[in-house]
């Protein structure tokens, strides 16, 4: 084997006219591994599958797949399957015939394609079905077939355009398991196409968080939402409360930072980067890791910021608290709704409180741009 | 296998180009020929009279002579006919069809949807010719109505129903009909009714309803079908030889005549370049409109 | 509301009836025993058998048939390529490929025919059946592109992007997967084509050679010379015919993609 990895993409880029869909991307995604491409629609995670399916040519770069140059080659020469974001299923094939289509382009002798298209629907349990045409299918019916007919050509590296769009959010989630464990088994190279960060979060071992054609963030799948690199990324995984400070000193392992709206923070640099004195900063907290609380906690060396309840949203199991500090930033807090509802609430609408937070959960930003 | 591969434009090119050469050799060329046929001038017996010297004959103005004859009051006369009968035909279909296709993509049962709108499709691809002839067949003296009229002593002796302006008008409407009903279906089929009823919620009476919100959102429809019920019109044939007899000539007949009775061509030319100015400018303002609404042009 | 909606019914149907009474009445009377057509004398076939016997009618049926089964023929081949040109392909002068697709239909019939006959005439062309074929041609082009466009438009790419993704060529996946769904397209082009040809009097009219007149000159000239039941009845022929083309092409257009249906 060539290489420890399966897809190497260098510098990949893909203008229409103007405007860079995919601009300088360079990944690389390990062999066996779930990967997956997440951003917001026109992000250029389609186009950047699509390169490396080969609908696409890029304007500049390259792609390996399996150690060797793709980047020109045509689609139905590379070692790679596609399921397509509608199916793409022949309408006027059977179930069967769709499996089979691509056989005896892969030189399997005709003996065995029955037993291939047979091995291919019973992993996605669609044994009996052969004789159906597409239209007779339901849609998580449909999205299998085109499983099967992808992985019958045993690929090395299987890609998937948001195949679960179509599907209703309770079959969402048991096909997010399946597909899971599917790959697990397999052990090909899945790259997956998502808008939904949960999706993501569930199946992959690593995600690559993209924006306006870059990659903001290549990271473990827990990673990229514990330890988010950009704002962006941030906002993307659910995590809006940002803080403007300004680096006030820095003490061997520690970084300390002087809010904007008063106050001092304390980060392990580690998690801070190099930073200078003075220099400004950005940094987020997750709702989930924000406190509210009626006193203040900073004598305590817990970050305490006075801030004013703007709003509550009861929501079952969880109260979310929007609130505003003192230089007018908005901050969400997100609270499991533990205590007895006898209690009733914690905290009045307009009334005042503290906004505090484990020094260790929060996430310096980087400035700018996309990853290098 | 690192070079980039041939641009795929080659294959569109062979699949476009025996289109290029069948209607390039036998629609631009032939085009182009009787257009500069409409500047020659005819021969005593047909045929095309040789130019001598044709510095001369252009400096003459002696090239323009055919568009020159065509001004003259016995073609204009020809020439304003056939605009007033084109806009009386585009106007009456224009509202005899709008309610027909508001009740086929609207108002009708969905499931007599696709037969109502078929018994339109088929007399839209079915014979000018054959449904010219049933008009004649049902106008002429020994006629239907006559006999109807006859009959009912509504009149003493059979009318003369044939060979006048009303007849031609009748078989053109006739004609063009289903060319207007169908334009406005598709435009009406995509009117969202959830506007109708919103603006009838906002407080607008129907009437008001219909002219600000139906009308405008069915404009492209409006204007598709006014071309192609005009245009053909302007180029009509059949409907005034059969119809119109000798006492409605149209520009249509005029070309035709030149061509096959009094044979001269050029003069025919002219008329036709004259005709085919004004169905080029029409759709060239078509282009403009259907391009500001960013739509496709038909094709 | 409901009398509203009664009144527009009623209203489309009297339209209905404005289209199709005159056609009824000319096909109802081919069938009318009398000579003096407008009375009616009793049902016969008289007339429809006077037309197997009519020598004139039969040799210019045989030639709409020839000119319509020839000109459809090679419209549809050169339209399917160029629909797909159009459709699927990148090609320079797209813009220019369609206004030249769009001209023939939308310009008068007689300016064609016209333009045809003094092009034959400056190339001494001998005007026969074959130059009438030529023009067909030249209008069915555009029907028949016009007809499989949609088609193609009416399915999603991503279904050869799956083809050639499986491994078939350019060439396989065109006739695996695009040729068996655009079909219907093309036979109901094909149709129309055909059903055009078959009807044409304008062009045809310029174009025809002497011993190459088509159903529709025969049909013509006959009640230039008056009106006859014959007349009457080999319209009913033609109508039946091409109302038959018709409904079939509707048909076919109308099969949905997604099934892929192919008849």
């Amino acid at each position: 084997m060539a290489s420890e990895y399966s897809v190497e993409i260098r510098g990949l880029t893909r203008r229409f006219g103007d405007v860079a869909a995919v601009d300088a991307v360079s990944l690389d995604i390990r062999r066996g591994e779930f990967f997956s491409l997440l951003g917001p629609s026109g992000c250029g995670k389609t186009t950047l599958l699509r390169m490396i399916g080969g609908f696409e040519l890029p304007t500049e770069g390259s792609i390996r797949i399996d150690g060797a140059d793709m980047t020109w080659v045509a689609p139905y020469r590379r070692p790679v399957n596609m399921v397509f974001q509608h199916y793409a299923l022949f309408p006027h094939l059977t179930v069967a015939e769709n499996v089979a289509f691509g056989m005896r382009y892969k030189s399997v002798p005709r003996a065995d394609e029955g037993k291939r298209v047979a091995d291919a629907l019973s992993l996605v349990q669609l044994s009996g079905f052969e004789k159906r045409h597409p239209h007779q299918l339901s849609g998580g019916q449909r999205q299998r077939v085109a499983l099967a007919r992808a992985l019958a050509l045993e690929p090395e590296v299987l890609l998937l355009d948001e195949p679960l769009g179509a599907l209703d959010q309770k079959l969402r989630k048991e096909v997010q398991v399946q597909l899971k464990h599917l790959q697990r088994s397999l052990g090909i190279t899945f790259i997956f196409v998502t808008h939904d960060q949960e999706e993501a979060l569930t199946m992959s071992d690593r995600v690559a968080v993209m924006n306006r054609g870059r990659v903001e963030q290549m990271d473990d799948a827990a990673r990229v939402f514990e330890r988010p690199a950009t704002e962006f990324v941030a906002n993307f995984m659910g995590a809006s409360n940002f803080f403007a400070a300004r680096v006030s000193g820095t003490d061997g392992g520690v970084v300390s930072l002087a809010l904007k709206a008063g106050g001092e923070v304390r980060i392990a640099s580690a998690e801070a980067g190099p930073h200078r004195t003075g220099e400004d900063v950005r940094f987020v907290v997750r709702p989930e890791k924000l406190d509210l609380r009626g006193r203040d906690l900073s004598p305590h060396g817990v970050p305490s910021l006075p801030v004013t309840i703007e709003d509550k949203v009861y929501q079952g199991v969880s109260t979310l608290w929007i609130v505003r500090d003192a230089a007018d930033e908005r901050f969400v807090v997100y609270e499991q709704n533990e205590r007895p509802f006898e209690e009733g609430s914690r905290f009045a609408v307009g009334g005042r409180a503290f906004l505090c937070w484990n020094a260790r959960h929060a996430v310096m930003l980087r400035q700018g741009g996309a990853a290098g | 296998m690192a070079d980039r591969p041939p641009r795929p434009e080659r294959t569109g090119v062979l699949l476009a180009l025996p289109t290029w050469l069948t209607l390039g050799v036998f629609f631009l060329l032939p085009l182009a020929i009787l257009f500069v046929i409409s500047f020659g001038q005819r021969a005593t017996y047909g045929g095309l009279k040789p130019i001598v010297d044709l510095g001369l004959y252009l400096r003459s103005g002696k090239f323009l002579a055919n568009y020159a004859r065509s001004l003259h009051p016995i073609y204009l006369q020809i020439f304003w006919r056939s605009i007033w009968m084109a806009v009386v035909t585009t106007l009456v279909c224009l509202v005899v069809s709008f309610p027909v296709a508001y009740y086929i993509a609207v108002a009708a049962p969905a499931r007599r949807r696709n037969l109502l709108l078929g018994l339109v499709v088929v007399p839209f691809w079915t014979s000018f010719l054959i449904r010219t002839y049933a008009w004649m067949f049902i106008l002429r003296t020994e006629g239907l109505v006559n006999r109807f009229l006859v009959g009912s002593g509504l009149t003493h002796g059979p009318l003369e129903l044939l060979y006048n302006n009303f007849a031609v008008l009748i078989g053109l409407i006739y004609g063009e009909l289903p060319f207007m009903i169908l334009p406005l279906y598709a435009s009406l089929e995509k009117l969202d009714l959830s506007l109708l009823e919103a603006s009838a919620d906002l407080g607008a009476a129907r009437s008001s309803t219909f002219w600000r919100i139906t009308v405008p959102m069915t404009m492209p429809g409006i204007v598709a079908g006014v071309i192609l019920v005009f245009v053909p019109s302007l180029g009509q044939f059949i409907v005034s030889d059969l119809l119109g007899g000798a006492k409605t000539i149209l520009a249509g007949n005029l070309i035709q005549n030149q061509f096959a009775v009094a044979r001269n061509k050029p003069f025919g030319a002219a008329v036709a370049f004259e005709l085919t100015a004004a169905v080029l400018l029409l759709l060239f303002a078509y282009a403009l409109y259907t391009k500001r609404k960013g739509q496709d042009v038909l094709l | 509301m409901r009398g509203r909606g009664r009144f527009l019914s009623v209203y489309a149907w009297l339209v209905y009836v404005f289209l199709y009474a005159p056609i009824a009445i000319l096909v109802l009377f081919s069938f009318n025993r009398a000579r003096q057509t407008a009375v009616w004398e009793g049902w016969t076939l008289e007339w429809y058998r006077s037309l197997a016997g009519n020598d004139l009618i039969l040799a210019s049926v045989k030639n709409s048939l020839i000119v319509g089964l020839a000109s459809t023929a090679i419209a549809t081949v050169i339209g399917t390529l160029v629909a797909l040109a159009l459709g699927r392909h990148a090609l320079r002068g797209e813009g220019f490929t369609r206004s030249l697709l769009y001209l023939p239909v939308i310009i008068p019939e007689i300016v064609l025919g016209a333009a045809l006959v003094t092009f034959y005439g400056v190339l001494s062309f001998h005007l026969s059946l074959w130059t009438v074929v030529i023009a067909h041609v030249v209008f069915c082009v555009s029907y028949v592109a016009i007809v499989v466009r949609a088609r193609l438009s009416g399915f999603d790419r991503s279904l050869e992007e799956a083809a050639l993704d499986l491994g078939a060529r350019p060439l396989q996946t065109f006739w695996r997967v695009t040729l068996p769904l655009i079909t219907p397209g093309i036979v109901a082009g094909a149709l129309l084509s055909f059903t055009i040809s078959i009807d044409d009097y304008v062009i045809t009219s310029f174009v025809a050679g002497v011993g190459a007149t088509t159903l529709p000159l025969q049909i013509y000239s006959m009640l230039k010379v008056g009106v006859t039941p014959e007349v009457n009845a080999v319209s009913s022929l033609l109508l039946a015919l091409t109302v038959v083309l018709i409904v079939i092409a509707q048909r076919l257009q109308q099969a949905p993609v997604e099934r892929g249906e192919m008849s």
